[in-house]
């Protein structure tokens, strides 16, 4: 049964082709109409043979849509109205067997045309989101929505708590079912004015939902045995204090929006208040400074409502932390710069990740510990990660490496963003191999 | 802070930042309207203390050029990058060599440009480049690349080994009355700091001629609305 399904479905595939290239070079519509498309059942090598010369000869007005090879495979010619009545006769002189395929070709077109403009239609209306661009939170949020609700098998928003300002924290949950199946979790944004982060992450949440929609390996796969977790905002008052206006200052903060001991200045850097040997060197305690730790660890509630989601889980396998720039993919630890336990592994799968990241467009990213390849970073996720038992644990720094840094042109976002699914899927293949 | 002396993991933060110093000179030297280079990456890199009280970095590296914004070929090049230890910040002091550097040039595009801007009654005034979005639009390119440029004598000069600076953003630049054939140029520029994250602005008065390359007049650090952080070093 499903053999001849897709024999069918190939069958239609190659019409479709076909038809779609006639469409490319339709310019006059009397052309086509009246003509057939004969699919020829050639029966011995002297059929095989008569129909290359009839391929040969350019005046014929026959366009083959596939060639004479053998007896094994039907041939598909697009004959003209002028032309039907003398080749089916030449046909049945020669005893060679034919069916019409297609009874009237400008019909067909007409057909496909109108289902195409559907399409596009249907697009702009479900579908209205534009990849290649940065958006709001608001549109942001407004997306989510709508992926859930075409996927609603798969997808479901998970609101794990409020902001300083009492903005909700979404997370995507892409689960083919079950009770806490294991689980990778991955988060964009932390840092506010990093928005190819988020931009990215916005194209992958449709990636991974496309993905399983159309069985494209690995995702159903990984799915059957793992739950993902997206995060595409993982600051949303942040993210919101960029866009207030084009002022540097506010497209440049990086921080969340709490208040301070300082009256003067706002927020704490979200990737230094987790309790990951909170307070060490690699974070500032002045409340005016970019990689203000906080007042203690956790004391912000973004923070907070992030850890305690995953430590209430209990089942995740993975934690993978977005951010931008510098092309960096590394691994624990940012705190200290002895290896980590597991560095050999991870440094492994961060390889073979940037091999798969690099070869989508020729990016070069560098691999290593956070604490080598960037700098000493105390209190940060992926650290508090990796020391609650989470041991694949990555952190990106994605596009670029100081030419536009936080300002990429949105023109690079859908090329950044498929070199990191490229990396995260290997991850996400890996983690799924590799259950612990 | 990681205090390594003797061969040096190229992908590692202390090869990056002194190859970044190098950058930094290299495009005070040879960047133009037409031509800013960025670092490709660091294949070897050594760091000895010297005598007189610094650390010397030997840096083997590739650039790569962009001519005219479209990424170009990889240069290879070799500098030595000396962070002086001394009370006050000093900048430090770099020896550069780079191959087939002559070989690209920008020379047409920036002749081009020299001419349609050298005109007296040329006023250019633009702000946010790039813009929110990374938009800027084709005519304020070159603004923004000697931005780049003139940026970089500032990030040259504060160096240090605790510091990987690049510019972000030019927030504002306006054309001056030209001078000595020069090209006039007034900027507001926003360095970003790797190791502490923070954003710095700066003034400076930049001139350029395709003979004389660029020069930087002035310098100012300005505090950022609406909290200031003291001024570097």
């Amino acid at each position: 049964m499903k053999e001849n399904y897709r024999r069918v479905h190939s069958q239609n595939m190659r019409v479709y082709l076909a038809v779609f290239a006639l469409l490319a070079a339709v310019h006059c519509k009397e052309l086509f109409n009246g003509g057939q498309v004969l699919r020829i059942h050639a029966e011995s090598e002297d059929h095989i043979q008569i129909l290359k010369e009839l391929q040969r000869d350019v005046d014929s007005g026959l366009d083959f849509w596939t060639h004479a090879v053998s007896t094994e495979r039907p041939v598909d010619i697009r004959v003209p109205h002028a032309r039907l009545y003398a080749l089916k006769n030449f046909l049945k002189e020669n005893n060679i067997p034919f069916t019409v395929m297609i009874n009237n070709v400008q019909e067909l077109l007409e057909r496909e045309r109108e289902e195409m403009l559907g399409n596009a239609e249907m697009e702009r209306k479900t579908k209205s989101l534009n990849f290649a661009a940065y958006h709001d939170l608001e549109t942001i949020y407004n997306f989510m929505d709508t992926l859930v609700a075409d996927h609603s098998n798969l997808i479901s928003k998970v609101n794990i708590g409020s902001t300083y300002e009492n903005r909700p924290m979404y997370v995507l949950k892409f689960s083919t079912g079950g009770e806490k199946k294991p689980a990778i979790w991955i988060d964009a944004g932390i840092h506010a004015r990093e928005w190819i982060s988020h931009a990215t992450a916005v194209w992958l949440a449709d990636r991974i939902a496309t993905d399983f929609k159309e069985n494209r390996a690995p995702v159903p796969s990984i799915l059957s045995q793992m739950d993902i977790y997206l995060m595409i905002v993982a600051n949303p008052d942040g993210y919101v204090f960029t866009h207030r206006s084009l002022s540097e200052f506010y497209r440049f903060w990086r921080k969340s929006r709490s208040a301070t001991s300082n009256p003067k200045c706002h927020g704490v850097d979200l990737n230094r208040n987790w309790d990951a040997e909170f307070s060490g060197p690699g974070a500032s305690d002045d409340p005016c400074a970019e990689d203000y730790r906080g007042p203690s660890a956790q004391s912000e509630i973004e923070v907070k409502n992030i850890a305690n989601f995953i430590m209430d889980h209990g089942n995740f396998k993975s934690f993978m932390s977005l951010h931008a720039y510098m092309q960096l993919l590394m691994y624990p630890y940012g705190y200290v710069g002895t290896d980590a336990p597991d560095r050999t592994e991870l440094h492994d799968v961060a390889t073979q990740a940037n091999k798969a990241l690099n070869s989508w467009h020729g990016t070069v990213y560098k691999v290593g510990s956070i604490f080598h390849t960037i700098e000493q970073a105390s209190g940060a996720s992926v650290d508090w990660a990796y020391l609650r038992g989470i041991k694949y644990a990555f952190a990106f720094e994605l596009r670029d490496t100081g030419e536009y840094g936080f300002l990429l042109p949105a023109d690079q976002i859908v090329s950044t963003a498929r070199e990191t699914w490229y990396a995260l899927r290997y991850i996400m293949q890996y983690v799924c191999d590799h259950p612990y | 802070m990681a205090n390594t002396t003797g061969d040096l993991e190229p992908t590692h933060y202390p090869a990056r930042r002194a190859a970044t110093v190098a950058l930094h000179y290299l495009n005070t030297r040879h960047g133009s309207p037409h031509m800013v280079f960025g670092l490709q990456q660091v294949h070897k890199a050594s760091a000895e203390d010297v005598a007189a009280g610094g650390r010397n970095y030997s840096l083997d590296f590739s650039v790569t050029a962009s001519p005219g914004g479209s990424p170009g070929p990889a240069l290879r090049c070799s500098a030595d990058v000396l962070f002086p230890r001394t009370e006050q910040h000093t900048p430090p002091d770099v020896q550069l060599r780079c191959e087939a550097l002559q070989e690209i040039n920008s020379t047409a595009e920036d002749e081009a440009f020299y001419q349609k801007y050298i005109a007296p009654d040329s006023a250019v005034s633009a702000q946010d480049l790039p813009d929110s979005y990374g938009n800027m639009s084709e005519e304020m390119q070159p603004f923004w690349r000697l931005g780049r440029v003139a940026a970089s004598f500032i990030m040259l000069r504060e160096s240090s080994e605790n510091t990987e600076l690049n510019m972000v953003q030019v927030a504002n630049v306006t054309q001056q009355e030209s001078s000595e054939k020069q090209l006039m140029l007034d900027y507001v520029v926003l360095l970003h700091d790797l190791p502490s994250q923070e954003i710095t602005q700066w003034k400076l008065l930049a001139s350029w001629s395709p003979d004389r390359g660029v020069r930087v007049l002035h310098t100012e650090w300005q505090p950022r609305c609406p909290h200031a952080t003291k001024p570097p070093n």
